[in-house]
């Protein structure tokens, strides 16, 4: 069965992982335990993301931190103690975090990220992805350089005061499995495959008894009430509402009557009068797959193309040849009234569709391997998964931080559509957080830090506000209001701030981990004032 | 304050030694506050799971040191993957003991007081004790309990609610990716029944599909489940299925395999065998930090005022990107619990009482579980039908099939309605209509 063994205390991992395996799998979970992460600083937020990071178990982590433990870091960080005061905070943070999960293994690097990145900026290759926390600007668009060339996804957290603030920087994240919540299904009764229509004719709903009509799928009797309207209507299906009525009145009278002339109680037929409204949309490929075909890396396959952009290419091809402007065929139905037999030959009829669209994606996909002259091979389970989810695919591409901190960015004078308002939206504290970084590089100490000198930080920091929106060409105000309460906050780490990220910013790294579900981009805004948050890509 | 240390608390005394346009208007920056969190006041966290970690941790590690927590439940393997207070050797000890013990040897100062029962163990008395109760369940049942409690806790004077006996809950809720974080401040904001078609009924297979027209493997175990095990009795006579023991998930899992075979019905393993007896909600260890985290937030802002606290609704769902949306949830008017307003509920002559006693569990408005009514005929209490005492339950059993005018209910009747989802009895109005047809 699975790959999933037992862990070193001797559990089963199954079990342990139980409640987790029922949302990424036992795939997704392989792809965990084989990841290494890089924490930069262990910070409140920086430990409280690695806590939820080991408790699922990914492989290992490495803790980057040149800091000495201070009191106050003790005061909100859950994985220090007192005893640890003036000792290595990387060292202690490490030991505190290993005793969550004897599965994970965990290592540390005493040394400030700034000195690593001049002497050994390799150090970096190892990993999966870098979670870096409470960085100075200058330090984080090093880091930013540096992985972006080396293709290492970057998460960056913090947590100021009230605000919380995360940004990713992936160069190109994939996903097949998005995990969509509220798929449509793909039932093509509006294009009825061959085996579908064979086997619909093979039914006959006036023939049959009372018990197998009230249990006859939905589905059939939708089909076969539309080929009647679609006779009356040029082949036409319906379209508007009014003509989706006609058809619901038409499927009603289909309904039988008992002796008495009552109508019956035949749910299936409520079922697909109800399905009229949602199964009849025309098939079509999404804008965002149509992107995903036009895309560079899909139409200009190479030796080093990856497994994704291959199959993508096959998907093209399926779709412009055998498929007829469709995708594959997703191959299930949902649950419906009807006797076991019928919904299972039914299920069965969808199924081999699926299979046979399957085999010829697969066929495409080995010719594809052999014409760019790739080696490596991509099995079957991995194109079987690919076109199950052939209308889910996602494609991630942040910004670089370069990009994101060049002056000239069309994303910075967008800005102001979000703060130039009377009730400004929650992008307005990117740019006070950008204001206090060139505070910070110019006082070398974070507005508000000394309580004493609130009042005078809060001038200070509206000129620095006020010279980067005038850097950025943006004209309008932001309130006295905001930038007292980010001098208010004076750079105040709060434990449930940290915890809030540390749980929000873990997911988005196992997203990055196992390239299910999607993950934000690129950057994310929580404001605890009011319990609400934005993302905006910059 | 002998186990403090210089630097200690100053991320939190920013917060509350400084004021800010932001603030509550009854906020008072003053360093007296850290004092108020530390020595008076006084929480209480229902439910020492996922959620009840989290938030005991993160409410010691901002000042509270006063943290009693409640909960049943003993520590499971499953549980190690989210609930990080426990350890593999804690598997089988009480949660709650477990997890005051670990905060209590982390944090110094910390005080926390386990308690290892049910909440319907404790009355009034003991709820008063508390400045604000927190919650972190995944039983709609407790939830409603303690909200009911809460809200009988309120004290009214000509009229005007009396401050004091006003106790907010923070409730918090997750189910895999998605979670939800409240602030209800009973008698004033909506509070949990105000609210409950937030909560949808749990829905279960139709008896008939689970046993004449199976379709899905879920079908199947559902069939050995509730069919096949009464008959069959494969651990013993008097042995109720445990979902934590591999000897009866097996046993179910292999009768659910030659039933799906039988349909050709394919999918059975394991994992959803278990998933389907345990009825098992997805978890992660992020979605119980992020809501327990802003639920904490919001207890700091309830206990010292430095910013508005959340007014009152919070969803997050982090499947696609990172989403939350807040809003106001409104109170109903006429509420079961938080109003003083009767509820009406209508019947003609003709029902008969099984017929209210099955409105009161399936309307999404009251969602019971096994109410009992008890009525006031020609002056005289009269026990209509009690669930829960088994030698009352087979002497008012028979008033199931009676109509309502053998029962003698007149229109205007009240009813006195007892159920697990509240602590108070909840009076209806009968209007009784002749049966028209
Ligand atoms: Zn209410």
């Amino acid at each position: 069965m699975a790959a999933i063994g037992k862990s070193k205390a001797g559990l089963d991992k199954n079990n342990k992982y139980d409640r987790q395996l029922r949302l990424w799998g036992d795939h997704g979970q392989t792809a965990l335990e084989t990841s290494r992460v890089c924490l930069i600083n262990a910070s409140a937020t920086g430990t409280e993301i690695l806590k939820n990071l080991i408790l699922p178990g990914i492989g290992s982590f490495t803790v980057v931190d040149g800091h000495k433990v201070q009191g106050e870091d003790v005061g909100n960080n859950f994985f220090l103690t007192k005893d640890s005061i003036g000792q290595s905070r990387a060292k202690f943070a490490t030991e505190y975090l290993s005793e969550l999960n004897e599965d994970v293994s965990g290592d540390f690097m005493e040394e400030h990220p700034e000195s690593l990145l001049e002497s050994n900026s390799d150090f970096f290759s190892q990993f999966t992805i870098v979670v870096a926390t409470n960085l100075c600007e200058r330090t984080l668009l090093k880091l930013g350089k540096c992985l972006w060339e080396k293709n290492i996804p970057l998460l960056i957290c913090r947590c100021y005061g009230f605000i919380g603030y995360m940004r990713l920087v992936v160069r190109e994240h994939r996903v097949i499995e998005s995990h969509p919540d509220n798929a449509h299904e793909d039932l093509r009764l509006d294009r009825p495959f061959k085996g579908l229509v064979q086997y619909i004719d093979s039914i006959d709903l006036n023939t049959m008894n009372k018990k197998d009509h009230s249990h006859t799928p939905w589905l059939i009797v939708l089909y076969k009430y539309l080929q009647e309207w679609k006779e009356k209507h040029a082949g036409e299906l319906p379209k508007v509402y009014r003509e989706k009525n006609q058809l619901k009145d038409i499927i009603r009278e289909g309904i039988r009557r008992n002796e008495e002339g009552v109508l019956e109680d035949e749910e299936n037929f409520d079922e697909a009068i109800k399905a009229v409204n949602t199964a009849l949309n025309p098939t079509k490929i999404s804008s965002q797959i149509q992107e995903l075909f036009n895309d560079d890396e899909c139409t200009n396959l190479h030796s080093e193309s990856s497994n994704f952009w291959i199959l993508v290419r096959a998907l093209k091809e399926f779709v412009e040849n055998e498929g007829n402007g469709a995708l594959p065929l997703r191959g299930t139905i949902p649950d419906m009234t009807a006797d076991s037999e019928r919904y299972i030959q039914l299920q069965n009829v969808y199924h081999e569709q699926a299979d046979s669209d399957i085999s010829i994606i697969s066929n495409k996909v080995h010719d594809l391997l052999v014409n760019i002259g790739r080696g490596g091979n991509i099995t079957d389970q991995e194109i079987k998964t690919f076109c199950k989810n052939a209308a889910f695919l996602r494609l991630v591409r942040c910004r670089s931080l370069e990009q994101e901190y060049s002056e000239d960015s069309d994303k910075l004078k967008d800005l102001s559509h979000h703060i130039d308002d009377e009730e400004p939206d929650d992008v307005i504290f990117y740019v006070l957080l950008r204001a206090i970084d060139s505070f910070y590089d110019k006082y070398n100490c974070f507005p508000g830090w000394y309580t004493d000198q609130v009042e005078s930080d809060v001038i200070k920091l509206k000129t620095c506000l006020s010279k980067l929106m005038h850097d950025w060409g943006l004209n309008c105000m932001i309130k006295d209001d905001y930038i007292h309460e980010m001098c208010r906050y004076g750079a105040s780490e709060l434990h449930t701030m940290s915890a809030f990220i540390g749980g929000a910013a873990a997911q988005e790294v196992i997203k990055i981990i196992t390239h299910q579900f999607i993950p934000f981009n690129n950057t994310y805004i929580y404001n605890a004032m009011k319990q609400t948050s934005v993302t905006i890509e910059l | 304050m002998s186990c403090d240390w210089p630097g200690r608390w100053c991320h939190v005394q920013k917060f509350i030694e400084r004021t800010g346009p932001f603030a509550h208007p009854d906020f008072e920056p003053s360093s007296e506050s850290l004092g108020f969190l530390q020595e008076t006041c006084k929480l209480l966290i229902i439910g020492a799971g996922g959620l009840g970690c989290e938030l005991l941790k993160d409410l010691a590690l901002i000042g509270f040191k006063n943290i009693d927590i409640i909960d049943m439940d003993t520590i499971d393997v499953s549980n190690l993957n989210r609930q990080f207070l426990f350890r593999p050797k804690d598997v089988g000890r009480p949660k709650a003991d477990v997890a005051a013990d670990f905060i209590n040897t982390r944090i110094p100062g910390a005080n926390v007081t386990p308690h290892y029962a049910k909440i319907q163990d404790y009355d009034e008395s003991f709820y008063r004790g508390f400045h604000i109760v927190v919650c972190g369940l995944d039983s709609i049942v407790a939830r409603r309990w303690i909200n009911g409690m809460l809200v009988s806790m309120l004290q009214y004077e000509d009229g005007e609610l009396q401050q004091e006996s006003l106790v907010p809950m923070v409730d918090g809720g997750t189910e895999g990716f998605k979670g939800n974080a409240r602030v209800i401040l009973p008698g004033m904001t909506a509070c949990v029944e105000c609210t409950l078609d937030l909560y949808p009924p749990q829905v279960n297979f139709p008896l008939c599909t689970i046993a004449h027209t199976p379709r899905l493997p879920e079908h199947c175990i559902e069939y050995v489940r509730i069919l096949l095990w009464p008959k069959e009795h494969p651990f013993g006579e008097d042995v109720p299925i445990d979902g934590d023991e591999p000897k009866h998930i097996q046993w179910i899992m292999d009768k659910s395999l030659e039933r799906a075979n039988e349909f050709n019905i394919s999918g059975i393993t394991y994992r959803l065998t278990q998933g389907v007896v345990k009825r098992i909600i997805p978890a992660v260890a992020s979605t119980n930090a992020v809501i327990a985290a802003a639920c904490s937030t919001e207890v700091f802002k309830l206990a010292t005022s430095c910013t508005v606290p959340l007014n009152n609704y919070m969803n997050f769902n982090d499947t696609e990107g990172i989403y939350t949306y807040t809003f106001e949830a409104e109170r109903k008017e006429d509420c079961m619990a938080c109003s003083k307003i009767p509820k009406s509920i209508t019947f003609s002559e003709s029902d008969k009482l099984q017929d209210i006693i099955t409105y009161l569990q399936e309307s999404a408005e009251y969602q019971m579980k096994s109410p009992g009514l008890t009525t006031n005929i020609k002056g005289k209490n009269k026990t209509l039908y009690m669930p829960t005492i088994k030698s009352i339950e087979e002497k008012t059993r028979e008033n199931l099939k009676k109509t309502l005018s053998e029962l003698e209910f007149v229109n205007g009747q009240e009813l006195y309605v007892a159920d697990p989802t509240t602590p108070m009895t909840l009076t209806f109005k009968l209007s009784l209509g002749s049966n028209m047809e």
